[in-house]
């Protein structure tokens, strides 16, 4: 009893849980989930791999999100920074149909990435100096964003017939995993070494749960939030790139569409509380091959991606719930009254309420 | 002369009614450069094609005013317009209900949802923009359930509804979607001016323990505001399908934006407490000659106008700073001043 409460209390335990269960339904219900095989050109190929592979950009996203969710922000306009990166990258190699490219690729990525940056200044900016309600500030970018994207593509879909590009998506011809799983642990990396070697982590965390007592301490808390917001689209940048290469084009209206409330509910699902402090990478993480496990497995029951967002809406709330320490008072009296039975009728009938909502 | 000027500015600023002055002259100035740049800008039907195209927005942009004065904010109304233009549509198409009984249907769904979210807000202190995040993903997406293809409004009824004109002056004429949106300003404006629950709405957006101390009821008031949102929505959507005449996901697509920046432009304050409904009007009127512009140029993408409104509300939320820190500086001066003699 005592060890089953010690792993239910873990932070890691809501995500792999959902993972195991839609795992399991996977498994049960979906032929052949399991099975991985090699190609004749010497790759992995499965349904296991599949999901790594699309979840891979995800992850990314939920890397910068959950820093920005730990200063008590948000970021709402990750899925237009990534039509605007995937425009940008897109159109600089450009859609010639014998396959040569208009400019080098790695310059081409490389400005796809400094988009996404410059995308996170900007953010930054309006929230840390403008101190503008991070959701107004970054809607902002959310609506402009695809409007910046469709003048950057000039309104077309551009695709790309140079096949390099292609390698970020799949994979560098002789390695057997796609690139973009190297991409998304190098990030992870990357993250895990800001948070080991430096005091940047304990900033955040300290900034967002009280950002008047950090400034106090000598905190620069108007540059950490800078920071978090252009690291955000840092993040929004580099899986711009993964979702371009993945369909071999730039679409302004669909690329990176309703990601901002995947990458919520990936950190949400990691164990990061909302209203901010303390955050979980390894959650975040794990939250975003969950998310993304659901999102093939509803696809593999015929949900469309546009009928998606309704089962991802109620799982935000769900768990938004069960962050709500209101919530959870008013759940533990339900429980322990129902152990001795109904006292106050007024609070049982809210519980009542509470818990069909859920 | 100049510290006579000076002072004016300095009473100007603190004005309650600055940010709408500043929002008549900029509409007038619009205008008036449309004027002169576009013969077509010179008939008064232009005028009035600003009520009539964007009535939908007035109405909404009336809703997102009482929450963005709590403090609060609603970002599900453009997917709240799409739902209900949507089940207008299929109700209207696909089974045999009467106008009445759709839109008042439409009406009571936006109430309810609008309801539901101010229950979670306030019951259980969760962040009011991931709740109707959610919701606007969650109406979005049910848009999407309900039908993935447009639905065509055809009702013969429905149809003389939406087309019909009411003269004004001989000048022109105005559709009864832009009647429903004035009527909606109206209230909006009287309740907010004289009612009590007006006034608390203000002290609740203004100091929220304050108000709950002063024993305001905070609670019903906060849930309301959030239940006004949806009702205003879900009209929105009624007068949006008259213009659309069909149901369609992507109809009402970042309607919230356009919405708060009409608010923060007609002067709301988006930390709550301060706002004047007239200014709301102005604020769409706006964005309205603005997409006019565009409309007249021709050869200017429509992307453009999200571009540009994104970047007017950037503008004036900065503004808005800008005033308020001016004007701590100056009570705080006359307060020394005060102190001194």
């Amino acid at each position: 009893m005592e060890t089953l409460k010690k792993i239910t209390a873990s932070p890691l335990f809501l995500p792999l849980f959902a993972l195991a269960v839609l795992l399991i339904f996977n498994i049960i219900f979906v032929d052949g989930f399991l099975t991985i095989e090699m190609t004749d050109d010497g790759r992995l190929y499965g349904r296991l791999i599949d999901i790594l592979n699309r979840s891979s950009s995800l992850i990314i996203l939920a890397l910068g999100m959950t820093f920005v969710i730990a200063t008590s922000g948000i970021d709402i306009s990750v899925g237009s920074v990534i039509a605007i990166s995937s425009a940008v990258c897109c159109t600089l190699i450009g859609g010639r149909g014998d396959g040569a490219a208009e400019y080098p690729m790695l310059l081409a990525m490389l400005a796809a990435v400094l988009a996404g940056v410059l995308c996170g200044v900007w953010n930054g900016l309006l929230v840390a100096k403008f101190k503008i309600q991070p959701v107004v500030a970054t809607l902002i970018l959310m609506t402009a964003g695809r409007g910046i994207a469709q003048l950057i593509t000039e309104g077309q879909i551009i695709t790309v017939y140079y096949k390099p590009f292609a390698y970020i998506g799949s994979s560098i011809p002789g390695n057997i995993l796609p690139t973009t799983i190297f991409i998304a642990i190098a990030m992870i990396l990357l993250v895990t070494f800001i948070i080991k070697k430096t005091s940047i982590g304990l900033f955040v965390q300290s900034v967002g749960i009280n950002p008047t007592a950090s400034r106090f301490t000598g905190i620069n808390v108007t540059f950490v939030i800078f920071l978090v917001y252009a690291f955000s689209g840092f993040c929004a940048g580099v899986s711009g790139l993964i979702e371009s290469s993945l369909i071999r084009a730039a679409d302004a209206n669909n690329a990176g569409l309703n990601m901002e409330m995947d990458a919520i509910l990936a950190v949400a699902l990691g164990g990061t509380l909302l209203s901010g402090g303390k955050f979980n990478i390894g959650g975040s993480v794990i939250g975003a091959i969950t998310i993304q496990t659901l999102t093939t497995t509803m696809y593999a029951l015929g949900v469309s991606s546009e009928q998606l967002p309704v089962i991802k809406a109620v799982a935000v709330i769900i768990l938004c719930l069960m962050q709500s320490s209101k919530f959870r008072v008013m759940f533990n009296n339900w429980k322990s009254r129902n152990k001795v039975g109904p006292q106050g009728d007024k609070n049982f009938l809210m519980d009542e309420k509470a818990v069909n909502k859920a | 002369m100049n510290s006579k000027l000076r002072t004016l500015t300095n009473e100007a600023i603190s004005s309650q009614y600055f940010s709408f002055f500043v929002t008549v002259i900029l509409f007038l100035v619009l205008y008036g450069v449309g004027i002169m740049t576009y013969k077509g800008f010179m008939r008064p039907q232009v005028f009035f094609n600003l009520f009539i195209d964007n009535s939908a927005l007035i109405i909404v942009t009336i809703g997102i005013t009482f929450t963005l004065l709590t403090g609060g904010i609603d970002l599900s109304v453009g997917a709240i317009v799409a739902l209900s233009c949507m089940i207008l549509a299929s109700l209207l198409q696909n089974t045999g209900v009467s106008v009445p009984v759709a839109v008042v249907a439409v009406l009571v769904l936006g109430i309810f949802i609008g309801g539901v979210q101010g229950y979670l807000i306030t019951a259980f202190n969760m962040q009011p923009f991931i709740v109707t995040l959610a919701g606007m993903f969650f109406c979005r997406g049910l848009t999407a359930v309900i039908s993935r293809e447009t639905i065509s409004i055809t009702n013969d009824f429905y149809v003389s509804i939406a087309s019909e004109r009411i003269g004004i002056f001989g000048l022109g004429f105005i559709s009864i979607g832009a009647v429903v949106a004035l009527c909606a300003l109206v209230v909006a404006a009287v309740v907010l001016k004289y009612t009590k629950f007006g006034r608390t709405i203000f002290a609740l957006g203004g100091n929220e323990v304050s108000a709950s101390l002063m024993g305001l009821p905070v609670f019903k008031t906060k849930i309301m505001v959030y239940v006004i949102s949806g009702f205003c929505a879900a009209l929105g959507g009624v007068v949006y399908s008259w213009i659309m005449l069909s149901g369609y996901t992507l109809h009402g697509l970042g309607m919230e934006m356009d919405a708060i920046a009409s608010s923060v432009i007609g002067g709301t304050l988006l930390t709550g407490g301060v706002g004047f409904i007239p200014g709301t009007l102005f604020g769409v009127l706006i964005q309205g000659v603005i997409l006019t512009f565009i409309t007249f140029q021709g050869t200017l993408s429509a992307w453009w106008t999200k571009i540009v409104v994104g970047a007017l509300l950037c503008i004036f939320i900065i503004m808005q700073a800008l005033i308020t820190e001016r004007k701590s500086k100056l009570s705080s001066k006359s307060s020394i001043e005060a102190a001194k003699q």
